[in-house]
């Protein structure tokens, strides 16, 4: 018998487990939302732009390891969904976005709606393809899950014009995939493992350097035993904290630009950097020339183009994160490394990070209230300050998860990101940390959880300022504070160095009352003694989302800091 | 830094729309340096093999072979740098306003160089060259310089393959 593309693309959909689409409809993509009409077994989510849409699916994805999937119009559907594949593209995200396209014979005619969304996203996503035949539905939809999933995951955009989703074909949806360019590396070489493992046993001074690839992988349990059983510390970078629990006593910190002194130093003291999952980019290395030198350096990446790209590796490995450490824990020896552990943590006690300098609410009590009241919680930021405070203060072990954009460092992400979180942990408690500003870009999507009855806690740092450009106009560009105060309106002087008696006092928009007409529960907080409270009220709500503004410094900066172009531990520290 | 050097790689690819555009995009959008860059279809209809000429220093050349190595259109790299091959380049040139004087020139020229007078009227002749590049570039310098401004060039990238040795 022979079905539709779009009874097709149903029926694909179910042979791949997809309990959940993040849709939003259009001419274009009618006829596939038609056939989802009848389909009670994947629950629908209609998120209110199509970029939140991808940044749901995205932090669906990344909370579930599932493949995050979407569904949108032709044109602008599909032009707005590009920040979302680029951010899910740079964090390895795997997504599978589907795009309505308008009739094949109608390509290239400036046609009402048409883009060329395989053009565009080309270069921001593992695979974009155009299905020019019917016949070929059903083998690219599979492929497409393939791709996103295997190997280093990605998005994977596919354009389905009209005219293939009415086309009658065959009904079978194939069970295997075979793609000759593409054939990912999962295994490990055992011979440079060995050579690795070598080389850890005999260092002094070790560190492991840990990046998003570990928490990719579902690596983590593993990963703690592998640094216990060799006692060395662990530092990570954003991506990768929460490799080991952040509260074991081989855990040091993150590490780079805004990472902290233990971590920054104990990079520049050791004698082998042991890296598995992380890119050694610009944040993480500070001045290339001063990272690491005449350090060994060994490197486990799943992606080949990762490896020796920016820092000259000695034994690099490619291979999947957890493979590797499982391969590991078969033939590491244990070994004491006592004095070396003891001068970091005393580095740590030395030099902690508090925001001692503020009082009333700050970032780290907030923080520290989340982590006190919250101990099974997915967490996840927007783009900031607000979102390198969450990631210096956040606790997290196997059951706390952060989210974050790191690569794209996209703001606007936190929010929709925490929608789709929730979506696929309906049973667990999510907790999401946006700036001001960063909470404006998406804030529409506070009727998507609203309506769906999401008990996310939306938490708004609002300190009237686009605050992390603010610090760097602070510390680097001697107060030219230009265009970052969130504040400013038509009276304001053009220069302005501060928060001033001038100030304008009301600050627009007034967010309990945007919560409000979205009947969404809002607090606002502006003293230290109602941080509890309020997060308390957040996690107590179970029946729908609740937003809490909490007044902060305006001019709170996150330090320590190394400053553009210095080497890794010529820090800032206050 | 290391140095810039000239190289080649074969690609095989998927012979489907769009590829040539990845391929070239990777290209520009990560600022490597492409020379030149020729494509045509194989034995099996199903794959494409693409010549590319470029310069880059060994790194960056690593990365190069690494990135095109990821994207799943390409089915297999070769890297021709340091491999014997047999490597041409269709070369033509038309050499306008021609005297008399000028033709015996081209016949000389044309019995010395490996060029082919392929086709001539009153005024013009083209000539046709199916060397390496550097032969090419040598070619058209000669021209130039005995038919200045005259000449007009169209060359159509090289092409490449292993040989024997
Ligand atoms: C979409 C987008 N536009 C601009 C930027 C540049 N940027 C990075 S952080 C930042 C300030 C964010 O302000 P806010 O959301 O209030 O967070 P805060 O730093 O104050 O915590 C800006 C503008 C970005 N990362 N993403
Ligand atoms: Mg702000």
């Amino acid at each position: 018998m022979e079905i539709s593309g779009a009874d097709l693309f149903l029926k694909a959909l179910r042979e791949e487990g997809v309990d959940t689409l993040f849709a939003y409809p259009g001419a274009t993509a009618i006829d596939l939302f038609n056939v989802l009409y009848d389909a009670d077994d994947i629950r629908l989510v209609l998120p209110r732009h199509e970029q939140a849409l991808v940044h749901a699916a995205d932090g669906y994805a990344r909370s579930t390891g599932k493949v995050g999937v979407c569904l949108v119009t032709s044109g602008p559907g599909a032009t707005n969904m590009v920040t979302g594949i680029a951010t899910a593209n740079f964090d390895s995200v795997p997504l599978v976005c589907f795009a309505g396209q308008v009739p094949l014979s109608l390509i290239g005619n400036d046609a009402f709606q048409e883009i060329d969304i395989v053009g565009i996203t080309r270069n921001i996503c593992k695979f974009a393809i155009t299905v020019r035949d019917r016949k070929d539905l059903g083998r690219i939809i599979k492929e497409a899950f393939y791709i996103a999933s295997s190997g280093k995951p990605g998005p994977v955009v596919i354009d389905v014009p009209k005219d293939i989703q009415v086309a009658m074909g065959s009904a079978d949806y194939p069970e295997t995939v075979n793609i000759r360019g593409y054939k990912p590396n999962e295994k490990v070489h055992r011979g440079q493992l060995k050579k690795a493992v070598e080389a850890l046993n005999s260092a002094e001074r070790p560190v492991f350097l840990l990046g998003g690839g570990v928490n990719i992988a579902h690596a983590r349990r593993e990963m703690t035993q592998l640094a216990e059983l060799v006692n060395v510390p662990v530092v990570t970078t954003m991506m990768g904290k929460g490799a080991i629990p952040t509260n074991h006593p081989l855990y040091i910190g993150n590490l780079g630009i805004h990472g902290n002194y233990a971590s920054n130093h104990a990079i520049a003291d050791a004698d082998l950097i042991f890296s598995i999952g992380c890119r050694f980019n610009d944040r993480i290395t500070g001045k290339l020339s001063k990272f690491a030198v005449n350090t060994t350096i060994v490197h486990i990446d799943i992606d080949p183009a990762s490896i020796s790209r920016n820092i000259v590796v000695d034994i690099p490995i490619v291979g999947d994160a957890k493979n590797a450490i499982n391969q590991m824990l078969e033939i590491c020896q244990s070994r004491e490394r006592t004095e070396w552990v003891e001068r970091i943590q005393k580095w740590k006690e030395d030099y902690p990070i508090h925001m001692l300098k503020y009082s009333g609410v700050t970032p780290e009590k907030i923080m520290m209230s989340i982590n006190r009241q919250f101990d099974d919680v997915i967490l996840t930021t927007d783009v900031g300050q607000n979102q390198l405070w969450a990631s210096q203060y956040c606790e997290l072990d196997i059951h706390r998860q952060l989210i974050t954009s790191g690569g794209l460092g996209t703001m606007g992400y936190g929010f929709p990101a925490a929608i789709g979180a929730q979506i696929g942990h309906l049973d667990r408690q999510v907790v999401s940390i946006n700036g001001d500003g960063g909470f404006q870009m998406n804030m529409q999507e506070l009727a998507t959880a609203a309506l769906l009855g999401l008990p996310i806690t939306i938490c708004v740092l609002n300190n009237g300022y686009l605050g992390n450009v603010r610090q760097w106009q602070q510390m680097f560009y001697g107060n030219r504070y230009s265009m970052t105060c969130l504040m400013r309106n038509e009276n304001c002087p053009l220069q302005c160095s501060g928060p001033n008696e001038a100030c304008p006092t009301q600050y627009v928009p007034d967010f309990l009352g945007v919560a409000k007409s979205y009947g969404v529960q809002a607090l606002r907080v502006t003293e230290e003694a109602e941080i509890d409270d309020a997060i308390r009220m957040g996690k107590e709500n179970r029946t729908g989302p609740t937003l809490i503004e909490f007044v902060i410094d305006r001019e709170a900066n996150v330090l320590p800091m190394v400053p553009p172009g210095e080497a890794l531990d010529d820090m800032i520290l206050e | 830094m290391d140095a810039m050097k000239q190289r080649w790689v074969s690609l095989f690819v998927e012979n489907d729309i769009g590829v040539l555009a990845k391929i070239s995009g990777l290209f520009s959008s990560k600022l490597y340096n492409l020379d030149s860059l020729t494509v045509g279809v194989t034995e099996d209809p199903t794959i494409s093999r693409m010549t590319i000429g470029l310069t880059s220093d060994d790194k960056t050349f690593e990365q190069i072979t690494k990135q095109l190595n990821r994207c799943v259109e390409v089915i297999k790299v070769i890297d021709f740098t340091n491999i014997p091959t047999h490597s041409r380049e269709l070369l033509f040139v038309k050499v306008n306003r021609i005297t008399e004087a000028d033709k015996m020139e081209l016949f000389r020229i044309t019995s010395v160089y490996p060029l082919k007078i392929v086709d001539y009227n009153k005024n013009t002749a083209i000539l046709q060259a199916v060397e390496d590049r550097d032969t090419n570039d040598e070619l058209v310098k000669l021209l130039s310089s005995f038919f200045i401004n005259r000449i007009e060039v169209v060359r159509g990238g090289s092409v490449a393959i292993e040989s024997f040795f």
